[in-house]
């Protein structure tokens, strides 16, 4: 298959569903009402030459080049502006208009270099293809004044700016607007001096506002904004689409190769959770996969204190095998455990789960989803029946009212927000939607360029449960519920009863006031805007889940949601904003002990049975340890053996000094990554793995799209990730025969209900599946509940606000919150790797100028972050972002370890943990802290790699 | 003795303060009035009646003493009579911003019987008058208000468009320091005729004079249009921001960038709500049709151009000033008879009408009427009627030049053929000018020309090739 980019149809879809009918060309052509001239030529397969209209953004009408005739009217009208009207008649071509076309590219090409043949878009330019198409023969100009010899901008460290190149078309300000909602771009200057600028004339791509999220990159027809990888690499040669590695929005690409190279990420139109737009990170930032740090050979040692010794895989697995028996020989089969990967396709996930459960004999098996979307799937099962989202992201289109609660959609889910700033904008035309945001940090969503919230409550950190408590006071105490919905759909016992509750005087935003610290009046007005706003939705993120009582504050939401009877249609629901790309799938894939795949109990006799007959082993009924348990019961001596598939323990779970000293204690700690990561550093054993790149299977992303990720090239370690665990389980023992991870989604297919439909030659076929695919649903299930509630009727609980136990003090009298920014992704073992590095050298701790001043610290000064757990030293920010009382650091980077200072406290339901609320003291600093010596001095050591093969 | 004196800012050019003051000081009781739009006899003063011209402040004492020759009366100046003074009724003869001379002079009828009526009736009146728009397009106001009235939305604006940009005019600046209030009627009752709640008028920033008087105006008449209420801009000086997508960019506060139509502003205008976009004479006319009726103004003029037109002369010529008169007079009339000819004596060569995207006219089709199919047919332009006169000493490849670059100095550089293409016929014209290709160049230059017109997303691009072209066909022996 040769190259060729996505088809581009000049002007965006209409919505319309009225239709009519026109001539083009002579040819009959039925279009929806709206849709521009150019658009109709399109889907009837002409295409008019075009140069500033592309179909993800508005038409501008500024190249001419679209010009066309139509019977009855004067001149020569732009097809990209002109709607379609009945019976209109459109000529496409005409003597005439081919010589206002070649007018038009002649004045162009007067003003463009030729160096085509040397010019990174060689072969990809639209100018030279609609030069071509034209007709263009000749320059007759003798040309005084040009563009020409301008200086290039080379400062974003992904893609260049040649502004001798441009035709001022405009297309990349506008993606920027209406694609990225950044507004990072503008034009400077008018008539001949128009030049396209990012924010100040002085500023360059990287000093301004831009988030690199490549839309302009990919909207710009020249190689004025090109990717420096096409620079160096040339232009693809073919292309193959699959998912982002990185969040759980699941944005799809078009993987652009040349031979085994990638040469560039290009979002897929077709992609319904992306609609053709990406971040920085999932377009960009994928170099870490040819990073040198990358292991490509399996390793192993006795000790943690010797050097890594390469082996060939058979070796690798046969000590791993004999090292597992060893284990289980000797301390019982309870001593095993395995930890499943977010990271990681569905089907890896489910064959450590397997391994874990047919193999070792147990039920330890968790996963980091523990750590931040436990209590979503706890909450939502219980309120309505599914550990899921409720919509699709194209339900936000539909949206009248956007509540946004501890997530911060901008930075941690990026694309999805700009999808949300648009209805935000209220761009289609529509009034904008209304915001109310519920967080202790302004994030960027709440202010800026054309969109402000209505209301946003900063609260204290840890009082979710009570803001939402008191909003469902308000909303039930001011008659403001939709009983019908509720008697039709919830249980009216169950609502009574906790109706009764949230209407208690205790419960009032006026009583909560001094716990929350947020203004009653105007948690008043978002409880009303939210109950009466039109189609509420409401999206949160880890800032929910992430809190002793995480789990309380899913089911408050639950709660809000069917009180006012938003679920069950488009615009509405109860959206998870999933932090890793495939949290869904791995909790879906049954990773955690006590649940098979599909969420069902490993008690169920019926569901046992099931997998039993079909793997041939009896499985053990009790539910197997958690990630906490499990580190205890190492610490216990009791747990000494660890299969960890794609995940940094060390570095991502909370209270780094209690993992270290957990994973210490383990005699055998197998861990399988593309990285020597932090956790590796207590390993035994290293198990290369493959990228997304590499290898074939399938994410979940946070609207429950089960997506193909393909394999665009040959694994660097030689093994995909399923087939490292599958040999495992061979050397084990086990029979496995997987020849193509197809087959393990038809073994997921077989014994999951909500994935019966789902099959690789399905999402072949159709791009993606948002499960429940069973017969109930055959096409599978973009919106949740519609008919009503997935256990039967909607369950409302009770959410009694208990503070955490994690209080401030006059020794740590701060609260410190955790979050994320958009260039690095979780522990950054990926994005530390890329050029991402760019934008956020370090994690910073940003404090209010109030508590800044009171201890003397400056923006840039070095300060030490102590709890009660440990402490760390990073450089300070001043900001009023942050409301007195409250600091927030990210954790993007090791040598900071934020994790060293969050506490053990966790959710009560599901052990998630608090990563939230942490009482902190912050004081100034001159250096590093003595863990931080320590451990970088540990890491060292336990990295080493043997050069040669020590004589034993 | 009552004693007029302009305060227009062309009279006070030409020392209109100085004499008035001078009167003051030799114990006159000076009105300061609008201008009768005489301008080659500016400073005029007017007692009782009687006109002196030029004056300056040492001829008081003889005027007062009646010393000193006099033009006559100036109502019965040949200049006004052969006028039918409709928009400019009280040219001359109020006080600019006195509610009392408003009132008096038949002020605030048109609004009150657009009200009597109701909105309906008064888009009604407005088509059957037949009023085209003046800013230059000549689309029937009628119809315009009509689209905005019929679009459903709670937010609706009148924006009026004060930005004259055109060389050689004047008129809207006549009105708006002459009789604002007669403007803000218009608006009041467009406002009320298609629902909207707010007006803009949207004046070019070289214009403190009207913008003073249009802001006290409005400040003294707030409550009898209430709850309609108008606000002034004041413009980001660019010639493009007259053109009305421009302007709307522009008042919203974005750069003035043209926007492609459709959307028509009347559906998706100012903040992209149903918008009537009119220029000032437009609206000027309202008050008159509504108080005499439709049929009343269609009964002046020819074909379909109904009504009277504020003529501007200017430029070479004798007798310069605001003429309004009812479309259908010829072009020669409108220089000879009423101009004068050339102020210089010389001879007329060309006249260039409708702006600097108008056609250059030579004397042989002076027989041209004003009309604007007429004009259309012959590849020229009424516009805003602003008529510059030029002798035979004019180089018409300079002409021709002039309106390349006036065109790159002006464009907003949205688009292709204007953005680039007046850069390049700028050098083209150099080429030719310079001898060199000439045959080809002149080639090139109209297909260049060509598309221009056929490219363009707004006139400004669209018509510079008119002035461009009619110089070239016309006066071919100044480029070869
Ligand atoms: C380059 C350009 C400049 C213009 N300048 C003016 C102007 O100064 N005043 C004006 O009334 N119309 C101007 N127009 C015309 C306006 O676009 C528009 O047609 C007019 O305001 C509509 O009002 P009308 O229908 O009452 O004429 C200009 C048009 C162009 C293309
Ligand atoms: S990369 Fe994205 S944010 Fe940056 S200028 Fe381009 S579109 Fe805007
Ligand atoms: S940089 Fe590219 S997209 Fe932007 S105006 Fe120039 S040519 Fe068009
Ligand atoms: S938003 Fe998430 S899924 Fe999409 S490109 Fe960015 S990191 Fe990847
Ligand atoms: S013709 Fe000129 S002024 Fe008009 S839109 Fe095009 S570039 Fe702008
Ligand atoms: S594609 Fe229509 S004007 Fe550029």
């Amino acid at each position: 298959m040769t190259y060729q980019p996505q088809k581009d149809f000049g002007t965006p879809a209409s919505g319309s569903n009225d239709l009519v009918t026109c001539t083009i060309d002579g040819r009959h052509v039925t279009v929806p009402a709206g849709t521009s001239v150019m658009r109709a030529a399109a889907e009837q397969g002409t295409s008019i030459p075009k140069l500033c209209a592309t179909d993800n953004m508005k038409s501008f009408g500024s190249c001419r080049l679209c010009l066309v005739e139509i019977d009855g009217r004067r001149g020569t009208p732009a097809s990209c502006t002109t709607p379609v009207e009945p019976g209109m008649v459109v000529h496409t071509q005409t003597p005439h208009l081919q010589k206002l076309r070649k007018g038009v590219m002649e004045l162009y090409i007067s003003d463009h270099p030729l160096d085509c043949l040397t010019c990174a878009a060689n072969g990809d330019c639209e100018l030279q293809d609609q030069a071509g198409a034209v007709g263009l023969r000749d320059v007759r100009y003798e040309v005084q004044s040009t563009h020409l010899g301008q200086e290039k901008d080379h400062s974003n460290p992904y893609f260049d700016f040649d502004p001798s190149k441009c035709i001022a078309c405009s297309r990349c300000i506008r993606a920027c607007d209406e694609v990225q909602g950044t507004l990072a771009l503008t034009m400077e200057g008018r008539g001949w001096d128009s030049k396209i600028s990012a924010g100040l004339a002085s500023d360059n791509f990287l000093g301004s506002e831009c988030v690199s999220c490549g839309a302009c990159v990919q909207a710009c027809p020249t190689a004025t904004l090109v990717e420096k990888k096409v620079v160096e690499i040339g232009t693809p040669e073919r292309s193959v689409v699959t998912t982002c590695a990185y969040c759980g929005v699941g944005c799809t690409f078009r993987a652009e190769m040349r031979g085994e190279q990638l040469v560039r990420m290009v979002p897929y139109k077709d992609g319904k959770a992306n609609r053709g737009h990406s971040c920085v990170k999932g377009r960009f930032a994928w170099g870490y996969a040819q990073h040198k740090e990358r292991i490509l050979k399996p390793m192993i040692r006795k000790s943690i204190n010797d050097p890594w010794r390469e082996v060939e895989w058979d070796e690798a697995f046969a000590y791993t095998a004999s090292e597992l028996k060893r284990i289980s020989d000797s301390y019982g089969r309870h001593a095993l455990g395995g930890i499943t990967s977010s990271r990681c396709t569905n089907e890896e996930t489910f064959l450590v789960q397997k391994l874990v459960r047919a193999g070792f004999g147990n039920n330890n098996v968790d996963t980091c989803a523990r750590v931040c979307h436990s209590p979503t799937g706890y909450g939502l099962k219980t309120t309505f029946g599914t550990s899921a989202g409720t919509q699709d992201f194209d339900s936000v289109e539909e949206c009248d009212v956007i509540l946004i609660i501890g997530a911060n959609p901008t930075d941690g889910h990026p694309v999805f927000a700009s999808r949300m700033k648009r209805r935000l904008r209220g761009q289609d035309g529509r009034p904008p939607a209304k915001l109310i945001v519920i967080d202790p940090r302004r994030t960027d969503i709440v202010r800026s360029p054309h969109i402000e919230a209505e209301h946003h409550l900063p609260l204290r950190p840890g009082t979710n449960v009570a803001v939402l408590t008191a909003m469902a006071h308000v909303i039930v105490s001011e008659g403001l519920a939709n009983e019908a919905f509720i008697k039709e759909r919830c249980d009216w016992d169950e609502y009574r009863h906790w109706a009764e509750f949230v209407t208690q005087p205790r419960n009032s935003p006026e009583s909560l006031q001094p716990v929350t610290l947020v203004d009653a009046e105007e948690l008043r007005a978002a409880a009303r805007l939210y109950a009466t706003g039109g189609n509420g939705a409401i999206y949160y993120g880890l800032g929910v889940t992430e809190h002793s009582q995480g789990s309380s504050t899913v089911m408050a939401i639950a709660n809000l949601a069917m009180a006012t009877g938003n679920i069950g249609k488009r615009g509405v629901g109860v959206n998870p904003l999933r932090g890793q790309n495939n949290v869904q799938g791995a909790c879906d894939m049954g990773s955690f002990p006590h649940e098979l795949s599909g969420y069902r109990h490993i008690s169920d006799g019926d569901a046992r049975k099931l997998f039993e007959s079909d793997w041939g082993v009896a499985l053990d009924p009790e539910p197997g340890l958690r990630i906490p348990n499990m580190l205890d019961a190492a610490v216990d001596g009791v747990f000494k053996g660890l299969y960890v598939q794609g995940e940094d323990i060390l570095h991502s779970d909370p209270n780094t000094k209690h993992v270290s000293a957990g994973l210490a204690a383990m005699e055998c700690v197998i861990v399988h990554d593309l990285f020597l990561n932090e956790t590796a550093n207590y390993a035994h054993i290293f198990l290369p793995g493959s990228t997304f790149l590499e290898k074939n299977g399938t994410f979940t992303n946070a609207e429950r799209r089960i997506q193909p990720v393909r394999k665009v090239m040959t694994p660097l370690n030689g093994l995909e990730d399923w087939e490292v665990t599958q040999r495992l389980a061979q050397a084990m023992g086990l029979d496995w025969n997987y020849t193509h991870p197809s087959e393990i989604m038809d073994e997921i297919a077989r014994l999951t209900p909500t994935f019966a439909g789902v099959s690789f030659s399905r999402l072949d076929e159709e791009g993606s599946l948002q499960w429940p695919v069973n017969d109930a649903a055959p096409d599978g299930s973009p919106i949740m509940h519609v008919d009503g509630f997935v256990r039967g009727r909607g369950k409302f609980v009770v959410t009694d606000y208990v503070p955490t136990d994690e209080k401030t003090g006059p020794r740590f009298p701060l609260l410190l919150t955790t979050g994320r920014i958009l260039s690095h992704y979780n522990v950054g073992a990926q994005t530390r790797r890329t050029e991402n590095v760019a934008w956020h050298p370090e994690d910073l701790l940003e404090i209010h100028p109030v508590d800044a001043e009171d201890r003397g610290i400056k923006s840039g000064d070095w300060v030490k972050l102590a709890s009660r757990a440990g402490e760390t030293t990073l450089r300070a920010t001043v900001t009023d972002r942050v409301a007195p009382g409250v600091v927030y650091t990210t954790f993007h980077h090791a040598v900071t370890q934020a994790n060293v200072v969050t506490t053990d406290y966790s959710d009560w339901a599901t052990n998630c943990p608090e990563y939230k609320v942490t009482a902190v003291q912050i004081s100034p600093s001159n250096g590093p802290t003595d863990w931080q010596e320590e451990y970088e001095a540990l890491s060292e050591r336990a990295r080493r790699i043997a050069t040669e093969v020590p004589a034993e | 003795m009552k004693i007029r004196i302009s305060d227009d800012a062309l009279a006070i050019a030409c020392g209109a303060d100085t004499v008035a003051r001078a009167f003051i000081q030799a114990g006159a009781e000076v009105e300061r009035v609008s201008s009768w739009g005489m301008h080659w006899l500016e400073p005029l003063v007017d007692v009782d009646g009687t006109g002196y011209a030029n004056v300056t402040a040492d001829q008081v004492r003889a005027i007062m003493a009646g010393t000193t020759e006099s033009i006559g009366s100036i109502a019965e100046h040949p200049f006004i009579t052969r006028q039918s003074r409709l928009t400019f009724a009280r040219a001359g003869k109020t006080r600019p911003t006195s509610l009392d001379d408003y009132y008096a002079s038949e002020g605030w009828l048109g609004l009150a019987k657009a009200q009597a009526i109701g909105a309906e009736a008064t888009i009604e009146t407005v088509l059957a008058s037949g009023l085209r728009g003046r800013g230059g397009a000549g689309f029937p106001a009628g119809i315009k208000w009509k689209t905005v009235a019929s679009a459903q939305a709670a937010t609706k604006y009148i924006v009026c468009n004060a930005d004259e940009g055109d060389s050689a005019t004047f008129a809207d600046r006549m009105v708006m320091e002459g009789d604002p209030f007669m403007l803000i009627e218009g608006m009041a009752i467009a406002g009320f005729a298609v629902g909207a709640q707010k007006g803009y008028v949207y004046i070019r920033s070289e214009y403190p004079h009207a913008i003073a008087k249009m802001e006290t105006a409005i400040a003294a008449c707030a409550h009898l249009i209430a709850p309609f209420i108008v606000e002034v801009r004041v413009g980001a000086g660019a010639y493009v921001c007259g053109e009305e997508t421009s302007l709307l960019n522009s008042l919203e506060g974005k750069r003035g960038e043209v926007r492609a139509k459709p959307p028509l502003p009347a559906l998706e205008g100012l903040f992209g709500k149903p918008t009537v976009v009119n220029n000032v004479l437009t609206l000027a006319a309202i008050p008159w049709i509504l108080t005499h009726g439709g049929e009343a103004y269609a009964s002046y003029g020819m074909g379909r151009s109904k009504g009277t037109m504020p003529v501007q002369l200017a430029g070479n010529v004798k007798h310069g000033g605001l003429f309004e008169i009812g479309f259908g007079i010829t072009l020669g009339e409108l220089v000879n008879d009423i101009g004068g000819g050339t102020d210089s004596g010389r001879p007329v060569r060309c006249v260039q009408v409708g702006g600097p995207l108008g056609a250059y006219i030579p004397p042989s089709r002076f027989d041209l009427p004003f009309d604007y199919e007429a004009f259309a047919a012959a590849d020229a332009l009424i516009g805003h009627a602003g008529i510059t006169v030029f002798d035979d000493t004019v180089d018409m490849a300079q002409m021709a030049r002039f309106a390349m670059e006036f065109c790159a100095v002006e464009s907003c550089g949205k688009c292709t053929p204007c953005r680039l293409g007046s850069t390049r016929g700028v050098e083209t014209l150099d080429q030719i000018i310079a001898g060199k290709n000439v045959e080809a160049n002149l080639a090139l230059l109209a297909d260049l020309s060509e598309t221009m017109k056929f490219g363009s997303l707004c006139a400004l691009g669209g018509f510079t090739p008119y002035p461009v072209m009619s110089a070239i066909t016309h006066f071919p022996e100044d480029f070869r």
